[in-house]
């Protein structure tokens, strides 16, 4: 067995099913999963609140509440609309975005190891917006004033660029999961080498930036990069929705699929565009938040129970989860460490977890 | 006054034609047809077993009827439409195919599987309609599985996880159903099992059933018309007994054998010589 085999979890409740009908709508929802979601979603506003009214000038979960729902003070009213709200909102959405965008990956390529950061999406951002962090100074066309859009339109176009060349060379009369996965990994370290590179023709001037942005971090964001964000995420989360039902029937493995009924080529564009555009809107917004897509939607997966990754409650718990390391950053330290590290010290101990638990099993 | 049935021209107008059929059908991957030129009609409401030796084209043959795979030539028919030009949602309604070895995502339970049958029924609005519940249980039923219904597909041995994927082609309720080496890696009693959930369904459900299988014995007791194939060709085709001879077994296996009547069933059962007298 390979590294590449998905482990088992060693226990994962059946999902008891709640079914609704009416004479045009019927459906089944696990009752689980409801309760998990409204749970998490509750976690999320408090995590909200939490989050506005901490800083040096800390205040009241009631007063941020107040200037929320549109009274309380003005000078507060100041503080949370222009600098506290816009960076928790790009904390939630950016967060939500990664969830579901790894939820629909690891559900594609039937496999958890499936997720934007891994596969290089989140890499070709990287080589876009240090590109021209580096070469902004350095001289070159973009000399005249790299401004923050230009890193930002690199970051997308990069990590736009990164998922057509995943595709291309994933593609051989179909897209199989386990080649998209074993591709994807070997692009991420070709763009990873690339920045690497790119970093040390930088001058030192340049680097505390481009390093800022490496790491990921929420500090300064504004409704500037909240906005594209919120959009992508308020098209791109409900047309994930709308997929599930393609993706019950694509987990079966392609013949199955096609006998299903499934235009396969067409499914599968769907949810690698929902996918790759949920993740590039995400790490344009805020730079690469390591293992939030890959973590969080097998966190929810254990939560919830069930075959595949929980779209919602994958959102929901990536905003949470987002949302808590940034303030966590925040209150716990003096220096505000970037928020992409408090990630990446929850999420790599369960990667290691993963392989291990994969290597047991393989050799018992 | 002559009798109009005994017409040879009216017979044959009589008969309406298969349901499914492949016509002058080449399939192949790249340049090298796998299936060439092939002319088969696959009887209705029978039980029809694609035999041959490995890499014969047989189970390329197979999914190509079920429009997994596109014809380099020629054309699978459903009703007389070309398969490939029909929605791929409308196929699903009338023909169900089940992979060689298909793999269940680990945590889905059976009944889960078998509701994910009735995909083709479904909408996104309509994702569990008061059809699709009496469906699935009835075929949960049929197949003996209502009591593991709950159970995950990976905890089950070899013979159920089958059994739940047929169920889950079943839930399509299609009149047409396409097994491709139902009984791979089952142990005989397993293999049995399987082939006698076909044959219900067949009998008393009055699904045509085409099938790919290896142990000719098996395949000519359970068949009501064998097509055995050899380099994408088919050699022969019609009952067992017409098409398991001696003379076949050597044209299209290399084979040695006898043939003889299986005390059972009274079909042919072949009997190797092999080199052990």
């Amino acid at each position: 067995m390979t590294v590449l085999d998905p482990p088992r979890p060693a226990t994962r409740p059946v999902a008891r099913q709640v079914t609704i009908r009416t004479r045009r709508v019927s459906g089944r929802i696990p009752l689980r999963a409801v309760v998990v979601a409204a749970l998490g979603l509750a976690l999320l506003a408090l995590a909200f609140a939490w989050s506005i009214g901490s800083g040096d000038f800390a205040i009241s979960i009631p007063d941020v509440v107040a200037v929320l729902t549109g009274g309380g003070d003005p000078a507060n009213a100041f503080i949370i609309e222009e600098l506290r709200l816009p960076r928790a909102v790009v904390g939630a959405v950016v967060g939500a975005s990664l969830g579901m965008s790894g939820a629909l990956f690891q559900t594609f390529a039937r496999n958890p190891l499936a997720s934007p950061d891994l596969l290089g999406i989140t890499g070709g951002a990287a080589v876009g917006a240090v590109f021209v962090i580096v070469l902004g100074s350095t001289g070159g066309v973009l000399a005249t004033g790299v401004s923050s859009l230009g890193v930002t339109l690199a970051a997308l176009v990069g990590a736009l660029a990164a998922a057509a060349g995943l595709y291309l060379f994933a593609w051989r009369r179909g897209i199989d999961g386990t080649r998209l996965v074993l591709v994807g990994i070997g692009m991420a370290a070709v763009l990873d080498a690339l920045v690497s590179w790119m970093l040390t023709k930088a001058s030192i001037f340049d680097l505390p930036a481009a390093l800022v942005w490496l790491s990921g971090s929420l500090v300064g964001r504004g409704w500037h990069e909240a906005m594209p964000a919120l959009w992508a995420f308020a098209i791109l989360g409900p047309l994930a929705i709308l997929l599930t039902t393609t993706l019950r029937a694509m987990q079966l493995g392609d013949d199955s699929a096609r006998s299903l009924g499934i235009r396969l080529q067409l499914a599968q564009g769907s949810v690698l565009v929902v996918a790759v555009g949920l993740a590039a809107f995400a790490v344009t917004a805020a730079g690469p938040i390591d293992f939030v897509a890959f973590v969080v939607p097998q966190i929810a997966l254990r939560l919830v129970g069930g075959s595949r990754p929980p779209l919602v409650t994958s959102a929901i718990l990536g905003a949470l989860l987002v949302l808590l390391a940034d303030t966590v950053t925040r209150v716990l330290f003096p220096y505000e460490p970037p928020v992409g590290v408090v990630t990446a010290i929850l999420g790599a101990p369960y990667l290691l977890w993963l392989l291990l638990r994969t290597n047991r099993k393989a050799s018992a | 006054m002559t009798h109009d049935i005994l017409d040879p021209v009216s017979v044959a107008t009589a008969v309406p034609p298969a349901r499914l059929r492949a016509v002058g059908l080449s399939v192949g991957y790249g340049d090298q047809p796998v299936v060439k030129d092939l002319d088969l009609d696959l009887v209705d409401h029978a039980i029809t077993t694609v035999i041959g030796p490995n890499g014969c084209g047989k189970s390329t043959l197979l999914r190509s009827l079920g429009r997994l795979l596109r014809p380099a030539a020629g054309q699978v028919l459903l009703d007389g439409k070309r398969i490939d030009k029909l929605p791929t949602k409308q196929v699903a309604t009338e023909l169900a195919l089940l992979p060689q070895s298909p793999i269940a995502p680990e945590g889905l339970v059976v009944r889960d599987l078998v509701a994910r049958g009735r995909h083709p029924q479904q909408s996104w609005l309509r994702q569990w309609s008061a059809d699709d519940e009496r469906v699935v249980d009835e075929t949960l039923a049929w197949t003996s599985m209502t009591e593991l219904a709950d159970r995950p597909i990976d905890q089950l041995s070899g013979g159920q996880r089958q059994r739940a994927w047929i169920a889950m082609a079943l839930a399509q309720q299609t009149d047409l159903v396409l097994l491709d080496e139902p009984t791979t890696y089952l142990d005989l009693s397993h293999q049995i099992d399987v082939l006698d959930l076909a044959r219900t369904l067949n009998r008393d459900h009055g699904r045509t059933v085409v099938m790919v299988l290896h142990d000719l014995n098996l395949a000519a007791r359970y068949s009501d018309c064998m097509v055995a194939m050899r380099d994408g060709e088919i050699v022969a085709s019609g009952e067992p007994a017409a098409v398991i001879t001696p003379a076949l077994l050597r044209e299209v296996f290399s084979l040695d054998a006898q043939v003889i009547e299986d005390p059972v069933t009274g079909k042919p059962m072949v009997v190797p010589i092999g080199c052990v007298r």
